[in-house]
């Protein structure tokens, strides 16, 4: 066994991969760039080294760099997490061409496994089931029309080399095909660059369930499936185990398929063999087609480890020491049911944006496993992921299980950013979802309902002004009193687009009256606690002029601050601003050029997508101040434009 | 020691007693609503039509949230000029801003365009010499067309007229107590020097304007055609007059920009800006000072009573409690704050002016702040009396009263009749702030003794003639004298006038005066030299 190894990451997934090689007994070495070099995994590990700058590029993606620091730091083997060098097959013989051991797949299986085409095609070759679909290396776009007429509409175009939802296409009828194509190949070749594709069938109301898989480099087992159905745009969201409605007779079927296809490629360590599964008609043995293998411990291994009591990053860092696997398949057990909801910093009311900013207060509810990789205190860097941390939970069944979860959700208090919890809470508490009604279209169906914004009770306003004004707390006998006329404070709480108007009037040192939206609430002070029309508080937390009360999954408002509108006033209409965190991928605008309004000045991307930044105005750019490649972040201003004169001086 | 109340809350006399302070409080009440309303409904909308914040709002928005208010004259000028100037057009009063007290002073441009009257004079002058006393520093909050036109006699021209208010300006500014104006809108000719004589001025983006002369006066004095804005708007002051310093946006970021400048400031010599560190709740509810106070005045009633409802813990250290019974005095503290306690219990015997002002000269000593509750209706009378020389054991009183260098805070809280009210520091002898109760009556002396006085010297003037004249005549001779006495004697005439600083609702009389001293310790004290004493 290992004395020492190194985290090659960050965030929750570093911290989760220290939290089991600490308790094994095992120092860890931590990574980590800049702008994380106060992180909560720096701060977890017993040793860290800095490798650079806050791109990825820069730091995290330095293999040479983190075998250096490994070797400096006197780790014997790597943890990868997910993400950034896990599944990059050069890097794998790097590292143990450096005399290291890699926590993982070996070099091969990686390759086996990266290009989808030619893992489908082993994948039949070893007898499980892959969906129809064009694989081949002719790519003139009539050769792939004429397989997608094949196999049938509506296909799916899939980058060869993609992933995460990168350079894919759903075409539902023919006519659409040709454009279709020409977009996923120039995503693909922005972000992978290779612009090859596959054509696949695409399955109706299709489950996304995965086989978690664990090898030895000879013999696999599998430790049963998770279904990652809940899915917006290809992303996860909540993810269970085991699969609603799965028989035994399938359960079984897809482990052997699974454990199959980590046999055939030689897999030692974590992996996950996805399928997809026809749920229009129930669950069925022959129903399910190999998609992809990830070489690698997935985002939602929790929930597995929830069902079976294994802790997945154990094993992986004893199979990597050389024990053998420590289980047989035989004393492997489902016990209950596993929920997974992934928390993120994001405004989900404008289309999921990620959002930045600094948590002022993180509060994870009792009870529930929270894997993060932030702490109270910590930033949202538009560097990275902007995830807060998965809530897992576990009950004796799945509707107990949901259950909790949908409390966990609700009672997690995050403030300093904007999250989507709401929408979490809404999905929690989805009847089909409920009912076990699974698909990776049912986010996409419900989505306006998933997404509304909460309906905000009055007295939640109420507490939000007080909080703002800074009146929740001791005040002083005097406070508030006048001779005859109190001078009672207006003033407009916004939240998001909405704004609630209030009038606060402090009538003794515990006792306001707060007029919202033209409704009366009388809050007041019993043993230091507010109390508002009698009903307890939610409690909150205030930033600046921002303010965060506990109530409907965290409820943000905030106070114009005058001094901050009146520079916005001054001169914001000649800029363009980055609308959230993220990559500039495109810049098309040149200085000195006339643009109309409307016109693409530019290309962010964030989250894997892309958003176009629009001229405001009719103008002229009178300067670029961001280059491609460049990570902004939110309000970041990125053109400017030439400032409106009303008429030529003369 | 804590004082044993003998009121009983249940009894007939102590709620006949809070039904008629109700009564007398509902007159006030209701005057004071119609003057914070301003100029009414219509002006009321059309100032708001413009972008303007009210001037309420205004004062609101400047104030930290939840800041008391001293308010200064709520219902001046109320049955004046026709009722066309409530609250003089003005909003005045103490709040804090940052943290600080300040004083603020906010033409209500609603009511005749903020123009002054005599009354605003009045009540802008007092606001300013409340600053000056207690150093706090002025935020102006200007929206005023100048000098009301038709009154200009009674504005312009004397000592405490429309000059005083930029004299004080300027004294205060040297004394280094800050002067802060927000134009946020009209600023004509006198006016103008308002934000001209500020040590900082902030002007509100087309909407304050500052001009010596507004554009008619312009052209027909040059001919000279040119716009409002063109002429002193916000950008021609902050750009190229150098008159204002800073150009918002709006009245909220006017009134942020002034917060902000009040951040700045340098706190007072000696003191913390809000001298009250807190004290325990009286034993007997302030509340009950409505049952506990007879509601007929001529009552006699022990002032205990009030003093019980208004100190820390109902604790009173009585000073000489068994000599001059008729004026109680002793230490005690309001909210955390010590002060010195005189308070009438009967007519002032010479006894009671000695003792009274032994207690004055040993605060003085101390630096102990006073309290007076005036309840007098004066100094004893008649041959025993005068033989043994109150006047010149009066005249001790008033000396120690006008002398000492404490802060002075008195409260009318009954009677404030003739030469009594001197020796209980009555508006000449410059209490830093005088309070009235709805109850409280104010004359030279009590109608019926007026007219008593007067229809002695008719009938003596009849009667040397020869003359007869009958009760009844007698009677209708005095009734106007009488009736006269009562109507000027009430506390809104008192308060229209200015006489006082404003009624208030008896069951604050505790918050207003711990804000009272509050605002007074943010100067220091200085030492007391007394004139001398008649002996």
């Amino acid at each position: 066994m290992f004395d020492t190894i190194l985290i090659a990451n960050r965030g929750e997934i570093a911290c989760r991969v220290i939290r089991s090689a600490q308790a094994m007994g095992l120092r860890c070495v931590a990574v980590h760039s800049d702008v994380d070099a106060g992180a909560a995994h720096v701060a977890m590990a017993d040793t860290a080294i800095s490798l650079g700058g806050a791109a990825p590029a820069d730091s995290y993606l330095r293999g040479d760099a983190i075998i250096a620091a490994a070797e400096a730091t006197g780790a014997q083997a790597i943890h990868p997490g997910y993400g950034f060098l896990s599944e990059n097959p050069d890097f794998v013989e790097a590292v143990e061409a450096a005399g290291l051991t890699f926590i993982g797949p070996s070099a091969k299986a990686i390759r086996a496994m990266g290009l989808k085409d030619a893992a489908k095609a082993l994948m039949e070759k070893a007898g499980v089931p892959v969906v129809p679909g064009y694989h081949g290396e002719d790519q003139d776009p009539a050769r792939l029309a004429q397989e997608a007429e094949r196999i049938g509409y509506p296909v799916m175009i899939k980058a060869v080399a993609g992933g995460g939802g990168k350079g894919m296409r759903l075409v539902e009828r023919p006519e659409e095909f040709a454009d279709a194509l020409a977009s996923a190949q120039s995503e693909a070749r922005g972000a992978f660059g290779n612009d090859a594709v596959l054509v696949e069938k695409f399955v109706q109301q299709p489950r996304h369930i995965e086989v978690q898989v664990f090898g030895d480099g000879n013999r696999a087992v599998h430790l049963f499936e998770r279904d990652c159905s809940l899915q917006r745009r290809h992303q996860k969201v909540i993810e269970e185990a085991p699969a609603p409605g799965m028989t035994p007779q399938m359960r079984a079927a897809m482990g052997e398929a699974a454990v199959r296809a980590a046999e055939a490629i030689g897999y030692s360590g974590a992996g996950t063999v996805e399928f997809i599964v026809d749920g229009s008609g129930g669950l069925r043995s022959d129903g399910f087609w190999f998609m992809e293998m990830n070489t690698r411990l997935q985002v939602e291994h929790p929930v597995t480890e929830a069902i079976t009591g294994v802790d997945l990053v154990e094993w992986q860092i004893r199979v990597a020491a050389g024990e053998p696997l420590p289980a047989r398949q035989e004393d492997l057990r489902i016990n209950g049911h596993a929920f997974e909801a992934r928390l993120y910093a994001e405004d989900v009311p404008k289309g999921f944006l990620p959002a930045t900013g600094r948590l002022s207060h993180l509060k994870f509810p009792e009870g529930v496993r929270a894997d993060s990789g932030v702490r109270a205190g910590d930033e949202i860097s538009p560097w990275y992921d902007p995830m807060i941390a998965k809530l897992i939970v576990h009950g004796p069944t799945r509707d107990v299980a949901l259950k909790r979860l949908a409390r966990a959700i609700e009672t997690c208090e995050v403030a300093g950013t904007v999250t989507n919890l709401a929408f979490l809470g809404r999905l929690a508490r989805h009847a089909g979802f409920a009912a076990g009604e699974v698909d990776t279209g049912l986010i996409a169906r419900d989505i306006d309902a998933l997404t509304a914004v909460p309906e905000v009770s009055d007295a939640v306003v109420a507490e939000a002004a007080l909080a703002l004004l800074g009146l929740l707390g001791p005040g002083d006998a005097v406070q508030g009193v006048h001779l005859w006329t109190p001078v009672d404070r207006k003033f407009d709480l916004e939240q998001g687009e909405t704004a609630h108007a209030a009038t606060v009037e402090v009538l003794s040192r515990d006792q306001r009256r707060v007029t919202v939206n033209g409704s009366q609430i009388l809050a007041t002070r019993v043993d230091g606690q507010w109390r508002f029309d009698g009903q307890a508080g939610h409690g909150c937390i205030t930033t600046g002029h921002d303010v965060t009360v506990f109530a409907d999954y965290g409820q943000r408002f905030t106070m114009v601050d005058p001094l901050e509108r009146a520079l916005d006033a001054s001169g914001g209409s000649d800029l363009v601003e980055a609308p959230m965190p993220g990559l500039v991928r495109m810049v098309t605008a040149r200085v000195g050029e006339a643009v109309t309004r409307g016109d693409r000045l530019a290309v962010l991307e964030a989250m894997k997508m892309e958003h176009a930044l629009q001229a405001p105005r009719d103008g002229i750019v009178a300067e670029v101040l961001v280059a491609e490649g460049d990570q902004v972040a939110a309000g970041a201003a990125v053109i400017r434009l030439e400032e409106e004169t009303d008429a030529p001086e003369v | 020691m804590k004082i044993q109340s003998q009121a009983i809350p249940s009894s007939d006399a102590f709620k006949a007693n809070t039904k008629g302070h109700l009564e007398a409080l509902e007159v006030i009440r209701a005057a004071a609503e119609q003057a914070a309303a301003g100029g009414g409904e219509k002006a009321r909308e059309r100032h708001l039509s413009r972008g303007k914040m009210l001037p309420r709002d205004r004062v609101a928005n400047l104030l930290d949230p939840g800041s008391p208010f001293l308010e200064i004259g709520a219902t001046a000028a109320h049955g004046l000029y026709d009722g066309v100037a409530p609250a003089a057009g003005v909003i005045a009063g103490i709040g804090r801003v940052e943290g600080r007290e300040v004083m603020v002073v906010c033409n209500d441009a609603t009511v005749k365009g903020g123009t002054y009257y005599p009354m605003t004079v009045k009540k802008h002058l007092r606001a300013q010499e409340i600053a000056e006393e207690n150093h706090l520093p002025c935020i102006y909050l200007v929206d005023s067309g100048g000098a009301n036109l038709p009154n200009q006699d009674e504005v312009f021209p004397d000592r405490d007229h429309f000059g005083r208010i930029f004299y004080n300006q300027a004294r205060m500014s040297a004394k280094g107590i800050a002067q802060i104006a927000v134009v946020m809108g009209s600023c004509t000719a006198g006016g103008a020097y308002v934000p001209a004589m500020s040590d900082v001025t902030i002007i509100v983006r087309e909407q304050g304007t500052i001009f010596l002369a507004g554009p008619p006066l312009v052209k027909a004095a040059t001919g000279e055609v040119v716009s409002v804005e063109d002429l002193g708007g916000g950008d021609v002051h902050t750009r190229l007059s150098g008159v204002a310093d800073y150009l918002a946006e709006d009245d909220a970021h006017a009134l942020a920009l002034a917060r902000r400048a009040v951040r700045s400031l340098v706190g007072p010599e000696n003191a913390p800006f809000l001298a009250l560190p807190g004290g325990a709740d009286p034993a007997y509810d302030p509340a009950e000072i409505l049952g506990v106070v007879p509601a007929d005045l001529r009552t006699p009633y022990d002032i205990r009573e009030v003093i019980a409802r208004v100190v820390d813990g109902s604790w009173f250290d009585e000073f000489k409690p068994r000599f001059g019974e008729t004026l109680v005095c002793g230490f005690a503290e309001v909210m955390g704050v010590q002060v010195g306690i005189i308070a009438n219990n009967g007519v002032l015997f010479s006894e009671a002016a000695q003792k009274g002002s032994h207690f004055i000269e040993l605060c003085s000593k101390r630096r102990i702040p006073l309290v007076f509750l005036q309840n007098i209706t004066g100094f004893m009378v008649g041959r025993k009396y005068e033989n043994e020389g109150i006047a010149r054991h009066g005249a001790k009183m008033v000396t120690a009263v006008a002398s000492t260098s404490v802060p002075k805070i008195t409260l009318l809280v009954g009677g404030s009749f003739g030469a009594g009210n001197y020796g209980m520091a009555g508006r000449a002898y410059q209490p830093r702030f005088l309070w009235s109760w709805p109850n409280s009556r104010i004359s030279v002396m009590g109608g019926e003794q007026a007219a008593g006085v007067l229809a002695t010297v008719k009938r003596d003037g009849i009667e040397r003639k020869g003359g007869t004249w009958s009760a009844e005549e007698e009677a209708e001779f005095k009734r106007p004298t009488v009736e006269m006495f009562e109507r000027q004697a009430h506390p809104l005439y008192a308060s229209a006038r200015l006489w006082d600083d404003g009624c208030i609702d008896p069951r604050k009389t505790r918050d207003i005066l711990a804000l009272s001293l509050s605002a007074a310790l943010n100067a220091p004290i200085e030492e007391t030299r007394f004139g001398v004493f008649r002996m």
